[in-house]
């Protein structure tokens, strides 16, 4: 057993998911794969969007593969950086909007 | 940024035994990964043979005027190595009888050869139907003697193929050095003037796009489409096609991988994106690379592995197409960087 919660090398073994239920992973491997395809939104835009999501989810696997994937794709680190800027307003913005919630009900029981 | 090749600075990996070791060793010594050899035999594509010769490539010399950090060649202006007048006799010879249809010239910066103008006149006579003169671009700018070069390309219909890393400053200065970027610009603006690159023009002037970093090239048709719009909208400039070309895990870019600690994570990732389709029409089946001391080679990268053609001709003055055709292909893992995803040559993607 690895004496860490993430080892990179496990990246390259995602597919063998698959292993124990066939079924599923083919699926959700093939609903993968097309999400990503060119479409209404370009594979780029997309591959963005993936690099944002992956530091809200604090995923360091999707970090590291939609980092290089963006290298890959001709994706500055201004673009980048820019991106999760997206995520991380979305996050802070998600926790100060409940603040309203916080303002109402001190209004309601010390208003 | 490096100012000195590998093997001015006495480098291990100057030594091309050294680098056929690590490519032989570690990770597909014991078993993590298949051998190029295994894997092209799961499909039953060993040995690679060469098919019909079509494309006759010839490296002038390996001097040139930037030190890249990804070079394949170890080229810089401390490489002494440059073919004689008498060598590019022995090629014209065979130039004018070949059937291959495209001459591509490479070096180094070919334009540094002091007899480059007289061999791509003489050249340039046996009227070859695609012939390729692979310019830095910052050629044209490094030395007015230099200046004319778009002029001279135009006069003798070359087919000019630059490197251009990426659209923006900062990433091509990066691998290619300080002050890079302007200079290219420049030099595709003047090519342009000439005419080369514009959508009508029969003047070929196409870019090679490889990645700066440990990472595969994206889709070329995808990066053709950016670099067009980047490049139009940014500075005017206008060019053909993009061939975008992986890098080989040889020489310089080899040496950044190791000293990066990206090498065992570049070989999986060439191996995973391995594609059969690609090894159908990999570039040593019908290209063959000829040396400044007019040795014959499989590919650009095989010449700078010192792996020599597996024929009895070994030399550009005991040249025989009939010989040469059918013979097996030299190959070990660097080969993976020419069939990973949709393919790579010198002429872009193949699959």
């Amino acid at each position: 057993m690895s004496k860490t919660y993430y080892d990179p090398a496990d990246l390259r073994k995602f597919g063998k998911i698959t292993e124990w239920s066939e079924e599923l992973g083919n699926k959700f491997f093939e609903y993968y794969g097309k999400v990503f395809e060119e479409g209404a939104l370009t594979a780029r835009e997309k591959s963005l969007i993936a690099l944002a999501v992956s530091h809200t989810e604090q995923c360091p696997y999707c970090i590291d593969a939609y980092t290089k994937d963006g290298l890959q794709r001709g994706v500055t680190k201004e673009e980048m950086m820019e991106a999760i800027h997206v995520g991380a307003a979305i996050k802070s913005g998600a926790t100060l909007v409940h603040g309203v919630q916080m303002m109402n009900k001190v209004n309601k029981l010390d208003g | 940024m490096a100012t000195k090749s590998l093997k001015k600075r006495h480098s291990d990996l100057a030594n091309s035994n050294r680098q056929l070791e690590i490519l032989s060793n570690g990770i597909f010594q014991n078993g993590e990964l298949p051998t190029f050899k295994a894997k092209i035999s799961e499909t039953s594509q060993f040995p690679l043979k060469a098919k019909k010769l079509e494309i006759l490539q010839i490296n002038v010399g390996y001097m040139c005027n930037q030190v890249c950090d990804h070079c394949h060649v170890d080229a810089g202006p401390d490489r002494k190595e440059i073919m004689t007048r008498d060598t590019m006799k022995e090629c014209l010879e065979v130039i004018k009888n070949t059937g291959a249809h495209t001459l591509d010239l490479t070096g180094g910066a070919p334009e540094m050869n002091p007899d480059f103008r007289w061999f791509v006149e003489e050249a340039a006579k046996a009227g070859i139907k695609d012939f390729i003169v692979r310019s830095n671009l910052t050629i044209i700018r490094a030395n007015k003697k230099y200046y004319d070069l778009p002029e001279f390309f135009k006069k003798h219909n070359v087919h000019v193929v630059s490197s251009m890393p990426h659209w923006t400053r900062g990433k091509t200065d990066k691998q290619r050095g300080d002050g890079v970027f302007d200079k290219s610009i420049k030099a595709l603006q003047e090519l342009n003037a000439v005419g080369y690159g514009m959508p009508d023009s029969d003047l070929r002037l196409d870019l090679v796009y490889n990645p700066s970093g440990a990472f595969l090239p994206g889709d070329q048709a995808s990066m053709e489409k950016d670099f067009k719009k980047a490049l139009l909208e940014d500075f005017n400039i206008q060019f053909h096609n993009l061939f975008a070309i992986t890098n080989l895990p040889i020489s310089r870019f080899l040496d950044y991988l190791i000293a990066s600690e990206n090498y065992e994570d570049y070989m999986y990732s060439l191996v995973e994106a391995y594609n059969p389709a690609a090894v159908e029409n990999v570039m040593c089946t019908n290209t063959l690379s000829v040396s400044w001391d007019g040795f014959l080679f499989d590919c650009d990268f095989n010449q700078m592995l010192e792996l020599p053609v597996n024929s009895k001709v070994k030399h550009i003055s005991e040249y025989n197409e009939d010989l040469l055709e059918g013979r097996n292909i030299v190959i070990s893992q660097h080969c993976y960087g020419c069939t990973a995803g949709a393919g790579s040559s010198c002429q872009g993607s193949v699959a």
